[in-house]
């Protein structure tokens, strides 16, 4: 939106001011966003590269051709590959409850969804460990079955699943419910059983929706540290996640090595964010573009 | 709406799907490349923070030992944390085979609450258990500008001391215990060592949770005059961040730090490791064993070894919590449970600064 409107009037042309700070204070406020920005975001990210590249190129690459690393890499991207679509399908499944259906309970249903943004991570770690941990609850029974959950990959899923299980639905439910069901009921009515109702009107509708919440949840599970670090054991090679890796290496006076599997997360996060902008882009231009049609 | 668009639209979304599916694919399929080379046996030690580097290096000369011995193949993992921390996660289910920390009270806690190590675990390898042993030292910035030479200097006012937490780190406990136990070995009482330990808490400015948080404070942030830490510390932060920066002080009297060791019974006998278990646990005692602890500063328990190497360990006169304290049960009632002498001291100067 321009600040200055140009009025013009018998061949004369006046400008006005529509805000009324003086520029100085416009100037000021911009440059102490921007300051503040570069301060406490681009430099950190700028120094977690420099300080990975501090050796070279080839002391970058070296310190992902440890075994331990790769697993690492390995173990947060399967426990991501786990934990987002499962939230994925429940985001879908409790969004579409909440907004196309009327029950009872449903205000206390969607707060529970946002226990998992409130509660402390480290907290969420410890209630695993109290059901499932050898003390805890189902310990004992587990152990009798010889079932590893704690200190092993389902843990870490289960813990990587509790504190991304708001994001997919976060996203779904206000936007399914600014649509309403009309589309639904009118499919229901041509004949569509549930299944094609879903796959054809629903879904294509939310999709954009839809993968800005995978996206958002894809970010967290595979940064999430404590949670995970409360549940992983950190048996290294078999139960360390990227963020607990880099810590472990950092504790080593490793930094070179820390700060290169730090840049690597960073650079998920950063194509995460392209990602999240062009759908984001997408979502809105599709918006428009159907606005026009809806309203004939 | 436009039939053309919606084909369009439908066609990128499934393309969508399609992409995301493969990427998943490629996710899951990843770990299954590593899981296919598994190897023959496999054990857990489960050990306390800044036994990494040792224990490194002493896996692979075990595992190279138990190839030529026996012709199998073992692998070592390796779980560091802090020594409390860490034994209660044994507790909660990490199934450990062995457990290499940093206190008796880390391993007798296993043996009392869990029933996972037999009681007699102390008398089951030499030396009590304890296959190397190390102090509490001071490190302290180049030259000594605030000539720190012993205990009472550190509890002058305008010194600042870095040490971890007691309450959560083992390292923490040994410092405290050290500068408690040191007026009682010279003599003093206890009325004495409170006093003192008052003082040297008071120069104190902030406690981290772990050895190696308190290090990074000390010699990456800058922060204090004098650095509490075990020895084999000390000589691994000046090799890592250089030794023309720091001077080590050792002081007259020390506490003698124990890092005993003992077999997870409960997990051996379930997951059948106790030989490979046990072997591992004695190979420690071997001469390569003690070598290699020399080698990572930890004082050797064997003599003979010991004296080989007598000249890396300035002789400064050790005294050990079971001897002086009355064992670690009852250090830890007096100084760390809620309202011990730790809590008392802590808030007496909190109220004080008020």
């Amino acid at each position: 939106m321009p600040a200055d409107i140009a009025l013009r009037a018998k061949g004369t042309t006046w400008k006005v001011s529509l805000t009324t700070e003086h520029p100085l204070v416009r100037w000021g406020f911009i440059a102490l966003a921007l300051g503040y920005l570069t301060l406490f975001l681009f430099i950190p990210l700028v120094a977690v590269f420099a300080e990975a590249l501090k050796n070279g190129l080839s002391g970058y690459v070296v310190s992902f051709m440890d075994e331990d690393a790769l697993a690492a890499i390995r173990l947060t991207l399967l426990a991501a590959s786990l934990a987002v679509p499962l939230n994925t399908a429940f985001g879908i499944a409790i969004a579409w409850a909440v907004s196309k259906f009327e029950f009872v309970g449903k205000q206390v249903l969607i707060t529970i969804i946002d226990i998992p943004l409130a509660v402390s991570p480290v907290i969420a770690g410890l209630i695993y460990v109290l059901l499932f941990g050898l003390q805890g609850w189902l310990g004992p029974w587990l152990s009798e079955h010889d079932i590893k959950i704690i200190f092993a990959l389902p843990g870490i899923v289960l813990a990587t699943l509790f504190v991304t299980v708001p994001f997919v639905a976060r996203e779904l439910i206000p936007f399914m419910q600014s649509q309403g069901r009309e589309e639904e009921e009118a499919a229901i009515t041509l004949g569509a059983s549930g299944w094609q109702t879903f796959i054809r009107v629903t879904l294509p509708n939310i999709k954009w929706s839809l993968l800005y919440g995978v996206i958002l949840c894809n970010a967290r599970a595979m940064g999430e540290f404590g949670a995970v670090s409360v549940v992983s054991g950190h048996i290294r090679g078999l139960t360390n996640t990227m963020p607990l890796h880099v810590e472990i290496l950092y504790n080593e006076y490793n930094a070179v090595a820390a700060f290169a599997v730090a840049s690597l997360l960073t650079l998920l996060a950063i194509v995460t964010l392209a990602a999240k902008s062009i759908v984001e882009h997408k979502y809105v231009s599709v918006e428009a573009a159907e606005e026009p049609l809806k309203t004939h | 709406m436009n039939s053309l668009k919606r084909r369009r639209l439908s066609r990128m979304w499934r393309t969508n799907v399609v992409f995301f599916a493969t990427t998943m694919g490629i996710g899951l399929l990843l770990p299954a490349f590593g899981l296919a080379e598994t190897e023959d046996k496999e054990i857990l030690n489960v050990s306390y923070d800044v036994s990494r580097e040792f224990y490194k290096d002493y896996n692979a000369a075990f595992v190279k030992y138990w190839r030529e011995k026996t012709g199998q193949r073992v692998v070592v993992k390796q779980s560091h944390g802090g020594s409390s921390a860490q034994a209660r996660a044994v507790l909660g289910g990490l199934e450990a085979d062995v457990v290499t920390m940093n206190q008796e009270s880390d391993i007798a806690v296993l043996s009392e609450k869990g029933k996972l190590v037999r009681e007699d675990w102390r008398l089951r390898f030499p030396h009590r258990s304890v296959p190397s042993t190390s102090t509490i030292v001071f490190l302290v910035r180049k030259g000594n500008p605030k000539h720190i030479r012993d205990w009472d200097d550190l509890a002058k006012p305008g010194i600042a001391i870095v040490m971890p937490n007691p309450k959560t780190s083992g390292n923490g406990r040994y410092s405290f215990l050290a500068a408690w136990g040191q007026v009682l070995k010279r003599g003093g009482t206890d009325r004495e060592a409170r006093d003192f330990i008052r003082r040297f808490v008071q120069n104190v400015p902030v406690f981290d949770t772990g050895g190696r948080g308190a290090t990074t404070t000390f010699a990456q942030r800058e922060i204090g005059d004098a650095l509490l830490t075990f020895e084999n510390e000390v000589s691994l932060i000046q090799k890592e961040l250089g030794a023309d920066r720091f001077d080590v002080v050792y002081p007259s009297v020390s506490v003698l730090t124990e890092t005993p060791v003992a077999v997870v019974d409960a997990v051996v006998d379930k997951r059948g490791t106790r030989t490979i278990a046990e072997a591992y646990l004695e190979y420690l005692y071997s001469d390569e064993g003690q070598e290699l602890a020399a080698k990572h500063h930890y004082r050797p328990s064997l003599a003979r070894i010991a004296d080989k190497y007598a000249a890396r360990f300035p002789a400064s006169t050790l005294w050990s919590v079971d001897d002086l304290l009355g064992g670690w049960k009852q250090a830890i009632n007096t100084h760390f449970a809620d309202g011990g002498t730790f809590d008392q001291v802590y808030d007496e100067i909190a109220r004080q600064r008020k």
